[in-house]
């Protein structure tokens, strides 16, 4: 079996542009959507009380509304959260009111409508921790960033330093874009997905990258169009292997892993879908519109250098 | 030419060897077990501790199926929860005060294996069930406690050295005391200076011409102040958990002013929060006995410097608004009897400065009562108010008359705990019910498992034995992953499991890369060997490459993660370095073992190598 049967480079560098076009849109979108709506931030970010029960049958939202509006809960909202026994309370942060109390309470008010009812999870974030966490997440992204561009800066070259954070960057963007047109609830783990994404991703710009090095070594007449068509073309079916085994890990979370990996799973689902654009077709077009030449890439060979001045 | 040294074999049985010891623990299911510890410096847990408990089981009639004792304490498995329960009780009424009676599961693995430090994966709360706290601790409320104990020894200091002086106040963090004559004020400066080194005393004159003397903390004295404050709460929130009869709680320092709290396991969440939560303070203060203020104060005129509280039982008491000691000035609170009478009583122990205070107010204040006040949530309440029989010197004072056995140990253990250095808050809760940890176990063991098939199957049908070979080089990858968890015993999260099946996922990529440099290799025509040869040895550089950005992901989130996030990045990291080894090291080793030995070799079972022919007119470039 084989997928991939390419006779010659696919040239992918005469769509450059139209490709170019569709991300600049999707970015722009994405950004337009982040800007207008904003992310949903959850309990982590946010700061307040999430309340997870479940009770031996369907629950009866209004009578557990009902239950709830007597505690003068402030902005509640209840639903149900992956099976139809099972109920999601979500209460916004109140001055002087404890999370300890909270949640008691909230208990005790629904014991005594429905004895079946269980408590499977109480998450209370305070507002500074969740100042915090909002300002660590946003430092661990600097931080990747930077660490992925100094490595790759020292192990090719600037411009596809650039080229790669740029691309790598606009799937997180558009991960972020997706999370803020659907309201998807961003919290902890979805962050860990999306910086995890932004370094496998970066795996394929190093391949690709790795591959454009090579070819200007080999092909020392071709063009650097040709160059980089032949990287892609020779990587692709490789690219859309692996990043299908990856999907087919992350997709078993997604079916499998249940309420609470849900997220997660879909914001690396979105990453690894957009990451496979994104390295293949953003980030070989800007490192030739950055101006890339075989001499920036191919030193000369020390070796050889050596040779000649010990032999006249 | 495709041959490995025998070093390199044995390399990787070793390491397989060592993987299967340490995955091995994690094969065998829990049992329900008794854990008998203790949490005082004075009692030992060894074999004596074991045999007693042997014996307490054996004469109640209680079947055990084992006992051991570790570092930890005593552990003894039972059949069944029910026996647990059973054997739980027995061992409680034997062993009592000294010693913490906690349920607990423990691994049935053989004891060799835990001999060898063989143990299960080390769960996280969200797959065990527990409860996490994260506790802030008030250092502004520390601070301002020790201003106020300033100025009730700056008061007495005044009097012993019969300073004259107008009043003495707290303004913010700082003592005041305000005077009527220049050489009283700089008298008082001097005393103290002397007295107090951690104060610095400055003049400073009223706008109205009052004279003034402003003490402040010193910043190093503050600092201090605020270091003991965590470490006395966290002695607190220790004695606290061990009442819930926790078996491995956590509670440790987590930056400059938070602690951190775990209690795995722990079913009954509210009575935790509501013993760990209990933030109150204790104060002994004097009971207002003027005649008519306590009626007048029910009918709602409360005198000017006292409040209304109500003792335990209901019974109102008028306090004095002044504090004559604050709960951090008690060492220790026991139960006990008074030696003459033989009623029960409390044994109070004072520190040094409490002591003297204590001497000093008992002696003026013989016949009179004393109020121990415990504020919770701004909410007081008397715990008891005895009268003072006569001066007690020494700073060991008891309390006695109109108690029970059972009240004296409540009131004992209410001014322990309430002897909290500075307020806390609970600025982070996260409780897992025990059925979600259970369901969390299997939902993440599902996804890595189906995942994980899929990947295998799909692998060997592309990529033949070639694909069948990365799969067990992918097996050998989670083994070693799990080995090293165990073996490490980091926290295992629920995304820590999920990173698994991502990493196994990402992992799969060194193996795709190298077979398809394989078949490129083969395609341009190279010979089978020196194809296996070039397409591992290119491949290197490149998986090396995109591992370490990967790599580099991982350790940010270790650094600025925290909880669950922590949990993904541990396995993470962990889990990209043991792939770098099984994919291309393992892998290779599989290789050179199928294959190497063969001199000619005609063809890799790696699929089928499509090779373009001559270009056929109207042959489309792709096909699929």
């Amino acid at each position: 079996m084989e997928f991939f049967r390419i006779r010659r480079n696919i040239p992918f560098m005469r769509y450059a542009l139209v490709f170019n076009v569709i991300s600049v849109v999707t970015f722009l979108l994405a950004v337009f959507f982040l800007a207008t709506r904003g992310l949903n931030f959850g309990v982590d970010f946010r700061g307040g009380t999430v309340i997870e029960v479940a009770y031996n049958h369907p629950v009866d939202f209004g009578a557990l509304r009902g239950g709830l509006d007597k505690l003068n809960l402030g902005e509640y909202s209840a639903q149900a959260f992956g099976s139809s026994d099972t109920a999601l309370i979500r209460m916004p942060l109140r001055e002087g009111v404890s999370s300890a109390q909270l949640s008691e309470q909230v208990m005790a008010q629904l014991r005594s409508n429905d004895a079946s009812v269980t408590l499977k999870r109480v998450e209370f974030v305070g507002p500074q921790v969740g100042r915090e966490l909002y300002e660590s997440g946003a430092l661990a992204l600097l931080l990747v960033i930077a660490g992925i561009m100094s490595y790759l800066a020292l192990r090719f070259e600037w411009r596809f330093a650039v080229a790669a954070i740029i691309a790598n960057l606009h799937d997180v963007i558009i991960i972020l874009g997706f999370f803020a047109f659907f309201q998807w609830e961003f919290g902890l783990p979805v962050l860990a997905a999306t910086l995890a994404i932004l370094g496998y991703s970066v795996n394929e710009s190093v391949i690709i990258a790795d591959r454009i090095r090579e070819n200007f070594r080999k092909m020392r007449k071709a063009s650097v169009t040709e160059v980089i068509d032949n990287a892609i073309t020779s990587t692709i079916s490789r690219t859309i292997i692996t990043h299908g085994s990856t999907l087919m890990m992350v997709l078993s979370i997604f079916f499998f892993g249940g309420e609470t990996l849900h997220y997660f799973s879909l914001a690396l689902t979105i990453g690894i879908l957009f990451g496979i654009y994104s390295s293949v077709l953003v980030m070989a077009p800007l490192v030739r519109w950055l101006g890339v030449s075989r001499e920036d890439l191919v030193k000369p060979d020390s070796k050889a250098m050596t040779g000649e001045k010990i032999l006249p | 030419m495709n041959r490995y040294p025998v070093w390199k074999y044995i390399v990787i049985a070793v390491a397989v060897a060592i993987g299967l010891l340490y995955t091995l623990p994690n094969f065998f299911p829990e049992v329900p077990a008794v854990q008998v510890s203790t949490s005082k410096a004075t009692v030992k847990i060894d074999a004596a501790t074991l045999t007693s408990v042997e014996n307490a089981l054996r004469t109640a009639g209680v079947p055990f199926t084992g006992a051991l004792v570790d570092q930890t304490g005593v552990k003894v498995r039972l059949g069944d929860t029910d026996t647990q329960l059973k054997a739980r009780d027995v061992l409680q009424k034997q062993f009592g005060e000294d010693y913490i009676v906690a349920l607990n599961l423990i691994s049935s693995s053989p004891s060799w294996l835990t001999a060898l430090g063989a143990l299960p994966m080390y769960l996280g709360l969200d797959l065990r069930g527990g409860v996490h706290f994260l506790l802030q601790i008030d250092m502004k409320g520390a601070i301002d406690k020790a201003a106020d104990r300033y100025t009730t020894d700056i008061r007495s200091l005044m009097r012993e050295k019969k300073v004259q002086y107008g009043g003495v106040g707290r303004e913010g963090q700082n003592v005041v005391l305000r005077f009527r004559e220049a050489t009283e004020r700089t008298k008082a400066r001097v005393e103290i200076e002397k007295a107090f080194p951690d104060l610095v005393v400055r003049e400073q004159d009223a706008a109205g011409g009052e004279l003034r003397l402003v003490a402040a903390l010193k910043p190093e004295a503050a600092k201090r102040i605020q270091d003991g404050a965590v470490q006395q709460n966290i002695t607190i929130l220790r004695n606290r958990v061990n009442e819930l009869g926790v078996s491995e709680p956590i509670v440790q320092q987590q930056g400059a002013d938070r602690i951190v709290v775990q209690l795995p396991g722990v079913q009954d969440t509210a009575r935790a929060k509501d013993i760990l939560g209990r933030t109150a303070t204790l104060e002994i203060r004097m009971v207002n006995e003027d005649p008519g203020a306590l009626e007048a104060a029910m009918a709602g005129q409360v005198p000017f410097g006292s409040d209304l509280f109500a003792e335990r039982g209901g019974t109102p008491v008028l306090v004095r608004r002044q504090v004559v000691l604050t709960g951090d000035r008690i060492n220790d609170a026991q139960p006990g009897f008074d030696q003459r009478t033989n009623e029960p009583a409390v044994h109070v122990n004072l520190d040094g400065t409490g002591g003297r205070i204590f001497k000093e107010v008992t002696r003026e204040n013989v016949g009179k009562r004393m109020a121990i006040v415990l504020v919770e949530k701004g909410k007081a309440e008397v715990i008891t108010a005895p009268v003072i029989r006569e001066e007690i010197g020494g700073g060991r004072v008891q309390i006695s008359g109109r108690m029970s056995t059972r009240e004296a140990n409540d009131v004992a253990l209410l001014m322990r705990a309430g002897a909290l250095a500075a307020p806390m808050e609970i600025v982070e809760e996260r409780t897992v019910g025990p059925s979600l940890g259970k369901e969390n176990i299997d939902r993440g063991f599902n996804s890595v498992l189906y995942g994980f098939v899929v990947l295998g199957l799909f692998m060997c049908g592309y990529y033949m034995l070639m694909g069948l070979v990365s799969t067990v080089a992918l097996i050998v990858n989670v083994l070693l992953l799990v080995a090293l968890l165990s073996m490490l015993q980091a926290t295992l999260t629920l995304p820590g499991i999920a990173a698994i099946a991502l990493t196994l996922g990402m992992a799969i990529d060194a193996n795709v890369l190298i077979n398809e440099r394989i078949r490129e290799e083969l395609r341009w025509g190279a010979t089978p060997h020196a194809a296996l040869q070039a397409g591992y040895d290119r491949a290197w550089a490149t998986i090396f490459d995109s591992n370490i950005t990967t790599l580099i992901a991982g350790i940010a989130l270790l650094i600025f993660g925290s909880g669950p996030v922590r949990g993904f990045a541990v396995v993470h990291c962990l889990g990209i370095m043991t792939s770098m080894f099984s994919a291309v090291f393992v892998s290779r080793g599989i290789v050179n073992l199928i294959y190497g030995g063969r001199k000619k070799l005609d063809k890799i079972s790696i699929g089928q190598v499509w090779k373009p022919g001559p270009a056929a007119p109207g042959t489309p470039a792709k096909q699929p």
